[in-house]
């Protein structure tokens, strides 16, 4: 075996390699990809049972609004939910997210809140914040009800209410103004729908409708579209006239799909 | 930058030009002002702080002054630029007091004219570095305007400038409505000051309402505003995470 000349970089620490090569790329007139931001407004508070996330279904794509019910509010685990910014965080959750099922078989226990964050912490920090991706991770474990924020640079904060996205200010003059601790079930909802629309109306990166979900001990509500304050006013009852020169020269309804009714019931699979 | 121009008689003189005289940033600045409009005229609050920088350096600077018998100034971004709008509004208002002729400058007169200030300042590239909030009350119509340093202004029910316009203006949004009471008028204001005052790091908490109404101007003496920070959280941020910080 030739002794090999070429210092193998060690394991530990940050590599650097990939930051050579998208250099030389760009030197050789690659333009870098831009991201898809959905600015937003996204909340949370702990509530006297457990924590009330929040957030608006607004995706923008620079000043065009891509999708006017998306779904900001992620899965993590059955007792974790995360609400995210960007696009990125899609991609962070759904990873981090499956990780923690590894690590709930492996374990045979409950994820816990810290462990998410941990992860998704991890994961952030070691992109310098080229992942832009800012959460609010909120869950009920068996230490209690957790809230923190992630920054797309990895810091996190524990918070009794914390709120991110270009609305966040918005919201947060809500917060500030009316948070209280030991709020019930109710109160909650109603504060957190009241911060997210002060943030659809008064953030233009954020709008349509509130999507809230309500976590405490052993149970969780997703409560899609729980507002929607932004409803569709003016439909034509006319409906769509076509002018004369326009004609109608076939309907025909092809179904795409044809169900199939499986009758058998095969083998329970073996474990 | 300096060049010689050759004179008949073979002497050289030099002609310096002229050094370009452009405000290019702020140097001591306020933070933001928040009024309304309420039953008997115009609300407005300020704090009494002037940052150099980062460093809080004066503690008692009034930024909501009187112009006149019928409007109110506040200003926030750099103090010395508002100091010399006093001084213009000063030579208008004596100038116009010396017609005597019984009639005197109303808000809408004086947000005029420092609309015309502030655009022209802006066209020749050396603003006047302020956000300034007009507010005041004439024949019983109560006025409420803004300029901003660009020449931008508008009149409103309610305005804010600098972070209000992100914390305060939501608030005042929900829950201003007309006629308010003075008592009403004075919590809504303290709600948006106390807010800024937990999130605008510029903001101290030490601050005067000013009330504008028919019979004149007062400004109230600086107070501070109760802040709470029992959160269970905060007394034991780490709960649900033994050992981090």
């Amino acid at each position: 075996m030739s002794q090999s000349i070429v210092d193998v970089s060690a394991k530990a620490g940050f590599s650097f390699d990939l930051c050579k090569r998208n250099e030389m790329l760009t030197q050789k007139g690659l333009k870098a990809p831009s991201f898809l931001k959905t600015g937003t407004t996204i909340v949370g508070l702990i509530f006297k049972d457990g924590v009330i996330l929040g957030a608006d279904t607004r995706a923008t794509e620079g000043p065009i609004v891509a999708d006017k019910n998306c779904e900001k509010i992620h899965y993590m685990a059955p007792n974790i939910y995360c609400c995210g910014t960007a696009a990125d965080t899609e991609a962070v959750t759904d990873m981090v997210s499956s990780q923690l099922r590894l690590h709930r078989y492996e374990t045979g226990r409950d994820s816990r809140v810290i462990t998410a964050l941990t992860l998704l912490k991890k994961h952030l920090f070691s992109y310098q914040g080229h992942v832009s991706a800012a959460l609010v991770l909120g869950g009920v474990d068996i230490t209690g009800p957790h809230l923190h924020t992630i920054d797309p640079n990895g810091l996190t904060e524990t918070l009794p209410f914390a709120t991110m996205g270009s609305g966040s200010l918005a919201a947060m003059s809500v917060f500030e103004a009316k948070y209280k601790e030991g709020l019930t079930r109710d109160e909650g909802i109603k504060l957190v729908a009241e911060a997210i629309c002060s943030g659809i109306f008064n953030d233009l990166g954020s709008g349509s409708n509130v999507d809230i979900c309500v976590i405490t001990k052993g149970n969780k509500e997703y409560l899609r579209n729980y507002m929607e304050p932004n409803p569709r006013t003016y439909v034509s009852s006319k409906g769509y006239s076509f002018t004369k020169k326009t004609e109608v020269l076939l309907t025909k309804i092809t179904p795409l799909l044809e169900r199939v009714e499986i009758t058998e019931v095969g083998e329970a699979m073996e474990e | 930058m300096t060049f010689t121009v050759p004179i008949d008689n073979g002497d050289s003189v030099k002609i310096a030009e002229e050094e370009s005289q452009r405000t290019l940033y702020p140097y001591v600045t306020g933070t933001s002002i928040v009024a309304i409009k309420y039953k008997d005229g115009v609300l407005m609050a300020s704090d009494m702080g002037g940052s150099y920088g980062s460093t809080l350096r004066y503690k008692n600077i009034e930024r909501v002054k009187a112009i006149g018998k019928h409007s109110l100034l506040g200003a926030s971004g750099e103090i010395s630029d508002f100091q010399e709008i006093l001084r213009y509004l000063d030579e208008l208002t004596l100038n116009d007091n010396m017609w005597d002729d019984g009639n005197s400058l109303g808000p809408k007169e004086i947000h005029n004219y420092l609309t015309r200030v502030m655009y022209n300042r802006r066209n020749k590239f050396d603003p006047l570095w302020n956000t300034l909030v007009l507010g005041g009350v004439k024949n019983g119509k109560s006025y409420l305007g803004m300029v901003s340093m660009i020449g931008v202004s508008f009149e409103d029910d309610h305005v804010a400038t600098g972070f209000g316009n992100h914390l305060a203006r939501p608030i005042l949004r929900d829950e201003w409505h007309a006629d308010l009471s003075f008592e009403d008028g004075v919590k809504l204001l303290e709600k948006c000051m106390r807010v800024l005052l937990y999130r605008d790091r510029s903001a101290i908490n030490k601050l005067q309402i000013a009330k504008i109404t028919e019979e004149g101007v007062t400004v109230s003496q600086p107070y501070s505003l109760k802040t709470f920070w029992e959160f269970s959280s905060f007394h034991n941020p780490t709960a649900g995470a033994e050992g981090s910080w």
